[in-house]
């Protein structure tokens, strides 16, 4: 698999604008969800889905991932993982010796 | 592709076929996942822990930043038509985008250079509360990163300008917009982890 150009190869400049679509209309219903009392219950899940939709699109189409060679996947989704790790284990860490100390 | 820079380009291979300095620049990328990953942790840790406000639901102003996440996608969208017309020699388009992308990413330096403004306005410094010293260290870095891209990003553009920019320099705008398109996914988050989950 080519790494060089490879992306200009298989994306187009109308998929490029179609993503661009895609990406303004989720930002939208963010900001829309965000101001409806409805999806309170839901928010968090629903906004941190919707902005992994946009993280994910622009990673594999704008950085051209999706075609590109997949030692670069590794180089950066590895990272990404490990970051994922440690956000979370520093919430439970975190978290969890408040409610030991409060004893909530 | 001539012999000179066909070897030129080969030299940039590595064993495994693919350009040294793209894979280079991913794992620079892998580390700044790492990077921002510890200061969003740091705000999620702390996040309403502030004994003192301003707190983060009084002082943000979601219709201000949703329009500078919107100017920063647009910006994104403009850096893949820079990277599209330099790859197929039409360096007038080219040069147009390069120079687009750059005006959206002061645009949205303005809007922050303005948020921050009007921030300290309201009484939220830096040492303020745990919110003030998470917020600006998290998205002033952020904003750091936006500031080398907009200078990377007229650098180019001014190459452009001079006729040193062409399709076999098309790998120095690819990892350009690597980056740019980096600082636009970490806004992504940032913009819903701290502005909209509040």
């Amino acid at each position: 698999m080519s790494e060089h150009g490879a992306g200009a190869a298989h994306a187009t400049t109308g998929t490029y604008l179609r993503i661009a679509a895609i990406l303004v209309m989720i930002t939208l219903i963010e900001v829309g969800v965000f101001y409806v009392p409805a999806f309170q219950t839901v928010l968090v899940p629903l906004l941190l889905f919707l902005s992994a939709v946009k993280f994910t699109l622009v990673v594999m189409f704008y950085m051209h991932l999706k075609f590109d060679n997949r030692f670069f996947a590794f180089l950066f989704g590895g990272p990404l993982l490990l970051a994922l790790v440690v956000i979370v284990s520093l919430l439970l860490i975190f978290y969890g010796a408040v409610r030991l100390r409060t004893g909530m | 592709m001539t012999h000179g820079s066909a070897h030129a380009h080969e030299a940039h291979r590595t064993s495994m076929g693919v350009d040294s300095r793209k894979m280079a620049f991913w794992a620079f990328i892998g580390s700044e996942c790492l990077l921002f990953g510890s200061l969003i942790a740091t705000y999620l840790v702390y996040k309403g822990r502030s004994l003192v406000g301003p707190y983060p639901h009084e002082i943000l102003n979601i219709p201000f930043t949703s329009f500078s996440t919107f100017d920063l996608l647009m910006s994104s969208l403009a850096m893949v038509l820079a990277l599209a017309a330099v790859q197929r020699g039409d360096m007038k388009q080219g040069k147009l985008w390069l120079l687009v992308t750059a005006l959206l990413g002061l645009v949205f330096l303005g809007g922050q250079f303005w948020e921050f403004s009007h921030f300290l306005h309201e009484g939220l410094g830096l040492t303020t509360n745990l919110f003030g010293s998470t917020f600006y260290v998290l998205t002033g870095t952020h904003g750091a990163h936006v500031t080398v891209g907009v200078i990377w990003l007229l650098t180019l553009w001014i190459q452009a300008l001079r006729g040193k920019l062409g399709p076999k320099q098309a790998l120095t705008v690819e990892i350009t917009g690597l980056y740019w398109h980096f600082v636009d996914v970490v806004w992504i988050v940032i913009f819903t982890v701290v502005y909209l989950i509040q």
